[in-house]
């Protein structure tokens, strides 16, 4: 495949780009879903094609097609190169890009057991019974899927780059939901969004979904006769590790994404309330939080071996000791930031999409408490986990987070169960006020696989090691 | 690629009599030209193309797709699927294919959105960057232009292509966003200097905003806000699927909302973009969801009218079994009332031009949060006072809308785009609402 990613840049370059990188990239995508004990759906996807992009002054262009021929991929250089111009037409200041280092690699993530190759009768089996187990056990609808896949891209760049990664990603969801007379209540398992990573079935299977069936079915019917949460402007809450996945990735992924800091998002995704001045001197948290953007966790969902511009792998501190020190960064926003270097941190979803800045892994690194010992230290407080909705400003400060299930903490004692529990803050006076870290065995790499971003819209598969924390004087419930 | 219908003779072909099977194949080019601090930044085309297989063996089902069309990758689109098919258990909600039957004329089409080269996409944001002046800018112009191929083997054949296109952005002062958007069939009609005008006096009326205390307000919402809150009415409310599991509010005959508002799911309404069938091969044709305010009807595709002893209407999407039936070309039904005349009506409210980031908390209630974006203003005894800065909201979409409570329907009927909407676009115009609850500001 080489091949068509040279002739791509090698036509770029001679339509007058002075840099060109072009990803052939072959993608297949298997799900299967079932709902309350019938297998209903099982797609089985493939898709391979060129994606070149020209850089000419302040612009890019980028052409994508799924012909892989010699001719198409010259003719999609050139195209590359004529959008690039017309770029060119509403023009900035010329873009540079920060030095990398020109590689030949190869690269793949440990696989334990071929997810594609495990049985459709054996993984149809397992969504079957999950099911059923749910309906069993009180849940008016019951779901459970998964889906994996199997990428191998080509990275060919006029610098030199020529690098291949094969990356297998899986992962699995059960839900179950329960119908009230004028509501209804759900509950996840492991997390609304799943759990995927950079691994093979084994993942799945570590995941236990037949164990946990019966307890969600459960909490979801009892969660209809447990009292709302109640409506309070601070108190101290505590956060399962899945709702701090959450909380780590809108509140602090998205706000370091550095296009956003430069207004490249503005008109979409939004901007963020860091500037670049500050960088490296403002509090983002307290001082137990430490936040690094890590690709080479293995197995987490947003690790690799070379992002789609070839710069290696590696991690960056994002937040050191509360204060903000670093960016999610490709070569063209590292470079007009004045930064060094990349932070290695740009991907597109599939051969037809540009890449951009996406995040790898943003995670939280572990403190010293457990769980237990949070719940034992509070006095009066809440406790909630897994995410049921989500809502941030555009700036990345304002947010409002619900989760499926609450229980109220009295005396350093887990109390009643709470429904719809939800709660508000602004991002750094919400992250100030963090002062117990879960530890080491509480970290979990929770992967989201529908991170979106982007036009035409992006889909992101992005890691989150996460532990659960407490917070003090947090808004919870809604105002009425 | 040989044509669209070319490549679904060719994959049913394949089939045989081997299974049911039913095949939509895409073809066409998306660009999109984007913009931020003024200077086009990113600027991509894709040539569009894919290919879908369904079938049913004995009711056993599966789906598989690809994007090559060469002898090989077909038979092996077609082995694979097959295999996985007769690897599964029988589906006992599979409802077979669709008849053959024809779709409402319809070709929302223009040759010259369709062949738009990147310099035309140019043009449009140049004007959008000088109309914006001294202040920043921001946005994309997109065209697209997709042709779409379906056959089953019940003998089902349609074509349908569409063509679109989108100028949206904002200008953006030191303390304030302002947002314009125009959307059509056709890029000529888009007018990139109009619409950075009309950003940038949005951004400038609402620079230097001020807090408001969270509450209970009246609102002017514009069409962007209202297709937003029709989106959540169809996909939680009106689709068959949620009606089936118990999680819609939708009671088919009920009055449940306001006796001003109608809405209907039209692909042949002048405003509306897509093609004239859905992918299972059912032709969509004008559906009624709310009368004169009476709930009216719901959206199927052929699973969820199974299930619910109905018809399918026509809104099955790619992949959507475990998702249920969407509308594709909801069309709000305009008042008479204009924007002065609306604001001029409120009492104490606000007017807001865009929400941002809405998601739902309970379906059955429709209780959705979500944030104002670009451009918020109070309105006193019928007069704009001053700009706000942004608001949290929790409502009951559902209620917002509710008998007695819509107090004004815009006669400013707007097709509302976003990046890539080939499959159609909702319709609304502005509504003036009774009660809208903010649930927090700026600080929280």
């Amino acid at each position: 495949m080489f091949e068509f990613a040279d002739a791509a840049v090698e036509a770029a370059i001679a339509a007058g780009a002075r840099y060109a990188d072009a990803r052939v990239m072959d993608r297949r995508h298997e799900s299967m879903s079932a709902r309350n004990g019938e297998v209903e759906g099982l797609t089985q996807e493939g898709s391979v094609g060129l994606g070149v992009r020209a850089l000419i002054g302040s612009g890019w262009g980028f052409y994508s097609t799924a012909d892989l021929t010699t001719d198409a991929a010259r003719a999609a250089g050139a195209q590359a190169a004529a959008i690039a111009r017309a770029s060119a037409s509403v023009p900035g200041a010329d873009l540079e890009l920060t030095p990398i280092e020109a590689r030949q690699d190869h690269w793949s993530n440990a696989v334990g057991e071929d997810p594609l190759s495990v049985p459709l009768a054996e993984k149809g089996d397992m969504l079957v019974s999950v099911t059923r187990t749910m309906r069993e056990h009180g849940a008016d609808t019951a779901n459970a899927g998964y889906h994996i896949w199997d990428t191998t891209k080509w990275l060919v760049s006029s610098e030199g780059h020529r690098i291949d990664q094969h990356i297998v990603e899986c992962g699995a969801s059960m839900d179950a939901t329960a119908n009230g007379e004028n509501e209804t209540q759900r509950r996840s398992y492991p997390g609304i969004r799943g759990q995927y990573g950079t691994r093979g079935w084994e993942l799945i299977r570590e995941l236990d979904l037949p164990g946990n069936a019966a307890r969600i079915a459960e909490e979801a019917r009892a969660l209809l006769t447990a009292p709302a949460c109640p409506s309070r402007d601070a108190t101290d809450l505590i956060i399962g590790s899945e709702q701090m996945a959450l909380q780590i990735h809108e509140s602090v992924g998205h706000a370091v994404e550095l296009d956003r800091i430069l207004g490249w998002e503005a008109a979409f995704a939004g901007t963020s309330w860091l500037d670049l001045s500050q960088l490296g001197t403002l509090r983002f948290g307290s001082d137990l939080m430490n936040i690094t953007a890590d690709a080479t966790l293995p197995g987490a969902l947003g690790s690799f071996g070379y992002d789609d511009e070839g710069t290696p792998a590696h991690p960056v501190d994002i937040v050191r000791d509360g204060i903000w020190v670093g960016v999610l960064s490709g070569r063209d926003s590292a470079a007009l930031a004045g930064l060094d270097s990349s932070g290695g941190a740009v991907r597109g979803d599939g051969y037809n999409r540009l890449p951009m800045v996406r995040m790898t892994n943003v995670g939280l690194l572990p403190g010293t408490s457990s769980l237990d010992e949070m719940i034992a230290a509070t006095d009066d407080g809440m406790l909630m986990d897994t995410n049921r909705s989500w809502s941030i400003d555009d700036k990345r400060l304002n947010f409002q987070f619900g989760c499926e299930i609450g229980w109220e903490i009295k005396d350093g004692k887990r109390g009643r169960m709470v429904k719809n529990p939800t709660y508000t803050g602004i991002g750094p006076k919400f992250w100030q006020s963090l002062d117990m870290l879960g530890n080491e065995s509480e970290l979990t790499y929770w992967g989201t696989p529908n991170c979106g971003k982007g036009q035409p819209g992006q889909i992101g598969h992005t890691g989150h090691p996460a532990v659960p924390c407490r917070f003090r004087g947090v808004r919870v419930g809604v105002r009425s | 690629m040989s044509g669209p219908m070319d490549v679904c003779e060719r994959v049913l072909e394949r089939v045989g009599g081997r299974a049911e099977a039913e095949v939509t194949v895409s073809t066409g080019t998306e660009a999109l030209t984007r913009f931020a601090t003024g200077f086009i930044h990113q600027n991509v085309a894709d040539a569009v193309r894919g290919i879908h297989l369904r079938l049913a063996v004995g009711g056993r089902v599966a789906e598989g797709s690809a994007n090559q069309a060469d002898d090989v990758s077909l038979d092996r689109l077609v082995q694979s699927t097959l295999d996985a098919a007769g690897l599964q258990p029988v589906d006992a909600g599979w409802p077979g294919l669709a008849p053959a039957a024809d779709a409402p004329d319809v070709d929302h089409w223009d040759d010259g959105t369709a062949t738009a080269e990147p310099a035309a996409r140019a043009d449009h944001v140049g004007a959008f960057v000088s109309a914006a002046g001294e202040l920043e800018s921001a946005g994309y112009c997109s065209t697209e232009g997709i042709e779409i191929a379906f056959a089953n083997s019940a003998g089902q054949r349609l074509v349908g292509r569409a063509t679109a296109a989108t100028m949206d952005g904002i200008a953006r002062t030191a303390t304030s966003d302002g947002s314009a958007r125009v959307s059509s069939r056709r890029l000529a009609d888009l007018d990139g200097d109009q619409t950075g005008r009309l950003a940038v006096e949005r951004a400038r009326s609402s620079a230097d905003a001020g807090d408001l205390e969270p509450g209970h307000y009246e609102v002017i919402l514009s069409p962007n806000c209202v297709t937003d809150m029709l989106y959540f009415l169809a996909v939680y409310g009106f689709n068959g699927r949620a009606v089936e599991e118990g999680r819609s509010f939708a009671r088919v005959g009920e009055m449940q909302f306001d006796r001003s508002l109608s809405l209907a799911d039209d692909v042949t309404h002048p405003v509306s973009v897509g093609v004239p069938f859905d992918a299972e091969g059912t032709p969509k044709r004008r559906l009624e969801l709310i009368t004169d305010g009476q709930t009216a009807g719901l959206v199927h595709d052929r699973r969820t009218a199974q299930a619910l002893g109905a018809e399918s209407t026509g809104n099955a999407v790619l992949g959507g079994a475990s998702f249920g039936a969407v509308p594709a070309n909801l069309v709000l039904a305009p008042g008479s009332a204009s924007r002065d005349e609306l604001i001029g009506s409120v009492r104490r409210g606000l007017v807001v031009t865009d929400f941002w980031y809405t998601r739902i908390l309970d379906p059955r209630t429709q209780v959705v949060t979500g944030l104002t974006r670009n451009g918020v203003w109070l309105v006193e005894d019928g007069r704009v006072v001053r700009p706000v800065t942004n608001l949290r909201f929790t409502q009951s979409f559902v209620e917002a809308l509710g008998p007695g409570a819509v107090l004004g329907v815009g006669s400013d009927l707007t097709l509302v785009g976003g990046g890539s909407f080939g499959d159609g676009a909702f319709a609304a115009p502005s509504l003036h609402l009774a009660s809208w609850n903010f649930t927090g500001n700026a600080k929280g």
